[in-house]
C-alpha cells in the first residue's frame, strides 16, 4: 500500500464521521490559532517597544555623572563624583571625531507664571542641538537661539500643555513669563510628542543650558546626549569619549555611559521572555487538542472493529494498518494545524490593520513550533489507538466485537 | 490444493478448554466443491478461519499449495490471505462509504497493485458478476444480492486458489441466494477451489462433497445423496 494510497484510504475514512472529526480538527486549530495569535502580540508589543526605543536614535550615547558601581569600601570623606559640566560637553564634540552632535541637558523643576496664573514644571536646559539630537520638532516659533552655551539669555520654549494652561487661546509668542524669580521671553511652541521615555515633553519648558543651571544654581549638568555618526560606531565612540572625561577628570572614571543599545537590549529579553511565556501558555491548550485526537481515534477504531477484521481478511498486514490509522489521526491533527495557522495569521493581519502602531506578526519560531506540536500530537496520541487497530485479533475483528 | 493434518484448535475460555477443533483430516484438491456443514458449536467457523488464514491451529499441520502456513508470522498470513484466498461472508463486509468498485477494488490496493492495472481487473471482476452498471453506487444503494455479488467480485479479483464462503445466502431471500449460489458455482467449475460453510441442506446439497462437523470432529465426509439420505432427488 503505497503512502498516497494509504492518505486517500484514511481520509475517506475521515469523511466518513465529518462532525467528529470536524471538532477535533477544530480543537487542534484553536491551539494552534492561540499559540500564533498570542506570539504575534508578544512580539507586536516587543516592536512597539524597541521601536519607541530606535525612534530616539539608535546611536545616541548618554553620559550620567557618578559611578553606577558598588565599591568595596564605603568612602570616607567626599563621595561627591565631579561635576559634568559644559566644557566636558564641548571637550567630548571638539576631540572626538566619530561624536556628531553634543546636547548637554540641565533638569530642574520650577514656578512658570505669566500674568496671574502659575504652574509647577519641569524646567530643561538645553542647546539647539537638542532638537536633532532628542528627534523634536518646534510648531511655533524658534527653538533655543543658537549662541555660546555659557551664555545664558533670558529665552525660553514652551511645551503644548504649558501654552495652554498660561496662555489659553492669546499668542505666547515674545510673551514674557516668570520662570522661579527670573524672566524669561518665550521664542517658540514645541510640537506634540507626549510621552518619551517617562518624561511628558508636552509639560515642559525648555532654556539654554547655562540659564538651566543659573536657575537651580547647579554646577552639574543632568546628563550630556552624544550622538554618534553612525551605529557601528557606538562603541569605540563610548570607549574615546570614556578616555577624554577620564583626563578631564584627573584620572577618575567617575562618569556613567550608557547606550540606547544596552536599554534597548535589556526591554528586547524582557519582552522575548514574556512571549515565549505566552506562547508556552497557548501551547497548553494544543496538548489537550492532542488528547482529542486520540480520544476520536480510539472510538473509531472500536466503531470500525469489523472493517480493520476485513482489511485483515483482504491480506492487510498489521503494518498496514497501523499506518492507515497513523495517517488518519496525523491528517487530523496536521489540517487542524494548517487551518489554526490561516485563522492565526488572519487574526495577526486583523490586529496589525486595526492598530496600526502594534506590528503584531507572530515569530517564525513560534509558527514552527505550533506546526511541530500539532503534527507531533496527532502522531504520539495517534499511535496508541492505531497500535490498538493493528493488533486486534481478525476472526474477533470481523465477528464485529 | 488443502492438506489438513491431525489439525486441531483449542480455546481458552477462563479455565475451561474448548475443544473447538481435534484433530482434523481433510484433504481438498484444486477446483473441489465442498460443502461443510454441522450443528452450532460444531467447529465449522473455527474450521473456515483456520483454513481462510485468519487463525492458527493449535497444533497440526496446514499445508496449502505445498506450504507450511499454519505456523507463519501474521504479516506474511496476510499475504497468503491477500493472494491465495478470497472471503464471502454473511454479512457482505462492504465498506460503507466506498463504491462498488473501490471495494472491489480495495485487495488490490492493500497488495500494492498500481493503479493503471487496477482499473480494467475491477472493470472485469463486475463484469463477470454483472454489476458492471452499479460500479459507482455505494452499498447503501445496493439490494443485498448486488452487495453479495460485489462482494465475490471482490474476493476474486486477486484471483485467488480457494474462495471461502460462510453462509453466502444466510443474508438473503431465496431467489437473491440461488443467483448468488449459481454464479459461485459457475466459477468453480472454471476452475476456483469453492468451500462453502452453511447450515442450509439445500445449499449444502448441491456441492460436490460434504463435510459434516460434530463436536469439532468430522463424523462424515461423502458425496451429498450419503449424507442426506432422505434428501429428495434434484432438490438442487
Amino acid at each position: 500500500m503505497t503512502g498516497f494510497e494509504i492518505l486517500r484510504f484514511a481520509w475517506g475514512a475521515l469523511r466518513g464521521h465529518r462532525l467528529r472529526a470536524g471538532l477535533t480538527l477544530l480543537g487542534v486549530s484553536i491551539g494552534v490559532a492561540a499559540v500564533v495569535l498570542l506570539t504575534a502580540l508578544g512580539e507586536g508589543a516587543r516592536l512597539y517597544v524597541t521601536g519607541e526605543f530606535a525612534a530616539l536614535g539608535s546611536n545616541l550615547l548618554i553620559v550620567l555623572p557618578g559611578k553606577v558601581e558598588t565599591s568595596g569600601s564605603a568612602p570616607i570623606v567626599g563621595g561627591t563624583p565631579r561635576d559634568l559640566t559644559l566644557l566636558d560637553a564641548q571637550a567630548v564634540l571638539r576631540r572626538c571625531r566619530q561624536v556628531r552632535r553634543v546636547a548637554p541637558i540641565s533638569l530642574g523643576s520650577a514656578r512658570v507664571g505669566y500674568g496671574d496664573r502659575r504652574r509647577e514644571v519641569t524646567i530643561l536646559g538645553g542647546t539647539p542641538d537638542l532638537l536633532p539630537v532628542r528627534h523634536l520638532e518646534v510648531e511655533v516659533g524658534r527653538f533655543l537661539p543658537d549662541i555660546d552655551p555659557d551664555r545664558a539669555a533670558p529665552v525660553a520654549v514652551i511645551g503644548r500643555t504649558v501654552q495652554r494652561e498660561l496662555f489659553g487661546a492669546e499668542n505666547p509668542l515674545g510673551k514674557p513669563i516668570r520662570i522661579g524669580d527670573r524672566r524669561f521671553r518665550v521664542s517658540g511652541v514645541m510640537g506634540g510628542k507626549g510621552t518619551s521615555l517617562g518624561m511628558n515633553m508636552d509639560d515642559i519648558v525648555i532654556v539654554p543650558v547655562a540659564s538651566g543651571l543659573r536657575l537651580f544654581n547647579q554646577t552639574s549638568l543632568f546628563r550630556i546626549l552624544i550622538e554618534v555618526g553612525a551605529h557601528e560606531q557606538i562603541e569605540s565612540a563610548r570607549q574615546e569619549v570614556l578616555a577624554i572625561l577620564k583626563l578631564r577628570h584627573e584620572g577618575e572614571e567617575d562618569v556613567t555611559i550608557l547606550t540606547q543599545d544596552s536599554v534597548l537590549s535589556a526591554f528586547n529579553r524582557i519582552l522575548s521572555a514574556l512571549t515565549l511565556a505566552i506562547g508556552g501558555i497557548a501551547a497548553i491548550s494544543l496538548s489537550v487538542a492532542g488528547i482529542g485526537i486520540m480520544n476520536v481515534m480510539l472510538v473509531s477504531v472500536s466503531e470500525r472493529t469489523s472493517e480493520i477484521g476485513l482489511l485483515k481478511a483482504l491480506g492487510a498486514a498489521p503494518g498496514a494498518i497501523l499506518r492507515v490509522f497513523l495517517v488518519e489521526a496525523l491528517l487530523l491533527s496536521a489540517s487542524g494545524g494548517l487551518l489554526g495557522l490561516l485563522v492565526g495569521y488572519g487574526g495577526a493581519g486583523a490586529l496589525a490593520h486595526i492598530f496600526p502602531a502594534l506590528p503584531a506578526w507572530p515569530p517564525n519560531w513560534a509558527v514552527a513550533a505550533a506546526i511541530l506540536l500539532s503534527t507531533g500530537s496527532g502522531i504520539i496520541f495517534g499511535v496508541l489507538p492505531a497500535r490498538r487497530a493493528a493488533r486486534l485479533d481478525p476472526v474477533t475483528a470481523l465477528a464485529g466485537r | 490444493m488443502i492438506e489438513l493434518r491431525r489439525l486441531t484448535r483449542h480455546y481458552q475460555v477462563g479455565d475451561q478448554t474448548v475443544r473447538a477443533l481435534q484433530e482434523v483430516d481433510l484433504t481438498i484438491p484444486d477446483g473441489d466443491y465442498l460443502a461443510i456443514m454441522g450443528p452450532s458449536g460444531s467447529g465449522k467457523s473455527t474450521l473456515l478461519h483456520l483454513l481462510g488464514c485468519l487463525d492458527r491451529p493449535t497444533s497440526g499441520s496446514y499445508r496449502l499449495d505445498g506450504r507450511e502456513v499454519g505456523s507463519l508470522p501474521e504479516a506474511d498470513l496476510a499475504q497468503v490471505r491477500g493472494r491465495k484466498i478470497g472471503f464471502v461472508f454473511q454479512f457482505f463486509h462492504l465498506v460503507p462509504r466506498l463504491t462498488a468498485a473501490g471495494n472491489v477494488e480495495l485487495p488490490m490496493v492493500l497488495a500494492g497493485i498500481r493503479p493503471a492495472e487496477r482499473r480494467p481487473r475491477v472493470a472485469a471482476a463486475l463484469e463477470a458478476v454483472g454489476l458492471s452498471d452499479r460500479a459507482d453506487h455505494r452499498p447503501d444503494q445496493l439490494s443485498g444480492g448486488q452487495r453479495q455479488r460485489v462482494a465475490i467480485a471482490r474476493a476474486t479479483v486477486m484471483s485467488p486458489s480457494i474462495l471461502l464462503a460462510d453462509e453466502p445466502t444466510g443474508n438473503l431471500d431465496r431467489a437473491s441466494g440461488h443467483e448468488i449460489i449459481d454464479l459461485i458455482e459457475a466459477m468453480n467449475r472454471s476452475g476456483l477451489t469453492l468451500v462453502v460453510v452453511t447450515h442450509d441442506p439445500e445449499v449444502g446439497g448441491r456441492a460436490r462433497r460434504v463435510v459434516q462437523l460434530v463436536d469439532g470432529r468430522v463424523v462424515k465426509d461423502a458425496p451429498p445423496d450419503a449424507t442426506r439420505p432422505g434428501a429428495p432427488a434434484g432438490a438442487a
